[in-house]
């Protein structure tokens, strides 16, 4: 018998499974509970978009694209780009990935070198460390805080900067946070960058899913553009999350090394998600505007219950996640969650999933519809009123 | 006003106050709308959509074309509201093409349809044809789709 753990990288092996495996598991066991843990929309993908790759498939669509994508949805990329966030780019300044995770992948290995130093701030999703560290990267974390409303600030960024810095991964609308940056938050953070040779990887997949806020890109403000490469996708927006479609956007030079490192790790996307895209873009502005609206909603029903329970929460202003505070009855988050799991049968997200600066909080989903969440929100309630 | 009646329409569950976080209007102003449109006899009822077939409840719903003889002056609003009055009958419409009015009826078995066509409807004068179809299975009405998975599909070991 051979030992199968000594073949395996060294880098691989010591990066960390994700923490709340355990949690999953035990929720997974449990059977019927009423789940807030989900990060994809509820929503079926808009039939219209799904019709068009149906229709891709009756026409024989069948082949590869090109590595970076079908001209046409590139080009649709560009206008939905200028449209939405008044972004100038060009077809080769696109590629086409499979989902925004490869995005990140690619952005993230294309863009360090081993030793380089990629700042992230956290909470935050849970790629951005491993992917960094596979690359031989090191990754350098910083907490944001609930009183700067989980914002990366500038004098944060300034501190956690060093001659290794290379690359500044900016993960705004914020899952889990629910935080977004604003024009003149994005502004100060530019100042800090803006002499030094730091790039900028803007983690924009819940750009549409902000309320109230059109959604600010980075790469806007004055100076950032040719310093930062866009990750984005039709997950969120479209409610395409098993389509598994994404995109970059950045300086040509780099766009043409992403995509050599695509070319050889996925040859392209999968054709029909591709054809779908190309709809979303010409005519999904509306379902946008529509499913945007009935987050909206439970938004709010979500946030003022979480208040009338009385645990500290603020109202988040992206993505369809909220952050509560759950740290002020002498458990830990995942111990909060395990009991309010086996107990009242309800399930949300250990903050701890998030970073080790998650310790007290919990995410909580909001892509559910309001009947689901208020069944949800009264149990939450009885478990805190038992344990307080 | 009209997105106020678009989200009304597909949720009338919705209460005053979401509507005024949807809208961005305030809590009280949407309610005055409501009411001015209820009395306008703009919204003129909130409903449920019920899958019959779900529950011990028999129900049989056939769609009747019905030829009439238009009457002086009063052309087919006279025999509208005369058939309209009937409980029987659900829905009722004026149609273009080749016959007059569309009636939806419901009853509890197809003997009570049949008989009210019979000795009801056809009998009314000016009524010259009917012509009868019995609906065999609900599959979307007044855009709900049925008998979709009321499961959520969505995996939950990932974040």
């Amino acid at each position: 018998m051979i030992d199968h753990e000594k073949f395996l990288s060294e880098t691989l092996r010591d990066i960390k499974p994700s923490g709340i495996r355990k949690f999953f598991d035990l929720l997974a066991d449990m059977g019927d509970v009423t789940a807030l843990t989900v990060g994809q929309p509820d929503f079926v993908t808009p039939w219209h978009i799904r019709e068009a790759a149906i229709d891709s498939l009756e026409r024989g669509h069948t082949y590869y694209t090109s590595n970076s994508g079908l001209p046409e949805l590139r080009g649709e990329v560009c206008k939905y780009m200028k449209r939405r966030f008044e972004l100038d780019y060009s077809a080769d300044e696109v590629l086409i990935t499979v989902g925004g995770s490869e995005a990140i992948d690619v952005a993230i290995r294309a863009l360090t070198n081993p030793g380089d130093e990629v700042i992230i701030p956290m909470p935050s999703f849970v790629c951005y460390e491993p992917i960094a560290r596979m690359a031989g990267a090191v990754p350098v974390i910083i907490n944001t805080k609930e009183e700067n409303g989980f914002k990366l600030t500038a004098e944060e960024l300034s501190a956690a900067i060093t001659e290794r810095t290379k690359l500044l991964v900016l993960p705004y609308p914020n899952n889990p946070t629910g935080a977004i940056l604003e024009k003149s938050e994005l502004q100060a953070l530019a100042a800090v960058i803006r002499d030094r040779d730091i790039a900028i990887l803007s983690d924009e997949i819940y750009a549409e899913l902000t309320y109230g806020k059109r959604h600010v890109s980075i790469a806007s403000i004055d100076g950032m553009r040719e310093r930062t490469v866009i990750a984005s996708g039709f997950s969120k927006a479209y409610a395409m999350t098993g389509w598994r479609l994404g995109y970059l956007c950045g300086p040509s030079v780099w766009l043409k090394q992403m995509t050599k490192l695509h070319q050889y790790a996925i040859m392209c996307a999968p054709t029909m998600s591709q054809f779908a895209a190309v709809e979303a873009l010409k005519n999904g502005d509306g379902d946008i505007a529509e499913m945007t609206a009935e987050y909206d909603r439970r938004r709010t029903v979500i946030y003022e219950g979480l208040q009338e329970i009385g645990l500290p929460v603020m109202m988040p202003e992206g993505a369809f996640y909220i952050y509560p505070y759950i740290g002020g009855f002498g458990l830990t988050s995942e111990e909060f969650c395990e009991r309010l799991l086996k107990e009242e049968k309800c399930a949300i997200v250990p903050g701890t999933a998030f970073g080790e600066c998650g310790e007290g909080y919990a995410r909580i989903s909001y892509a559910y519809s309001v009947r689901h969440i208020e069944e949800a929100l009264e149990k939450i309630k009885r478990f805190v009123e038992k344990i307080k | 006003m009209e997105k106020l009646l678009n989200l009304l329409a597909k949720d009338a569950t919705l209460t005053p106050k979401e509507l005024s976080l949807m809208l961005q209007k305030e809590e009280g102003d949407i309610k005055n709308m409501i009411r001015q449109l209820e009395k306008e006899g703009v919204i003129l009822g909130y409903q449920a959509v019920i899958d019959w077939d779900k529950t011990d409840k028999e129900t049989v719903t056939a769609l009747i074309e019905v030829k009439v003889m238009p009457q002086r002056d009063d052309g087919f609003d006279k025999i509208a509201q005369k058939l309209q009055n009937y409980p029987e009958i659900k829905s009722l419409y004026l149609m273009s093409g080749g016959f007059d009015f569309t009636v939806l009826i419901e009853g509890r078995t197809m003997k009570e349809v049949a008989y009210f066509v019979a000795r009801k409807l056809a009998p009314i004068e000016y009524v010259t044809a009917t012509a009868t179809h019995f609906v065999l299975k609900t599959y979307k009405y007044n855009g709900v789709v049925y008998n979709m998975p009321t499961r959520d599909l969505r995996e939950n070991d990932q974040i």
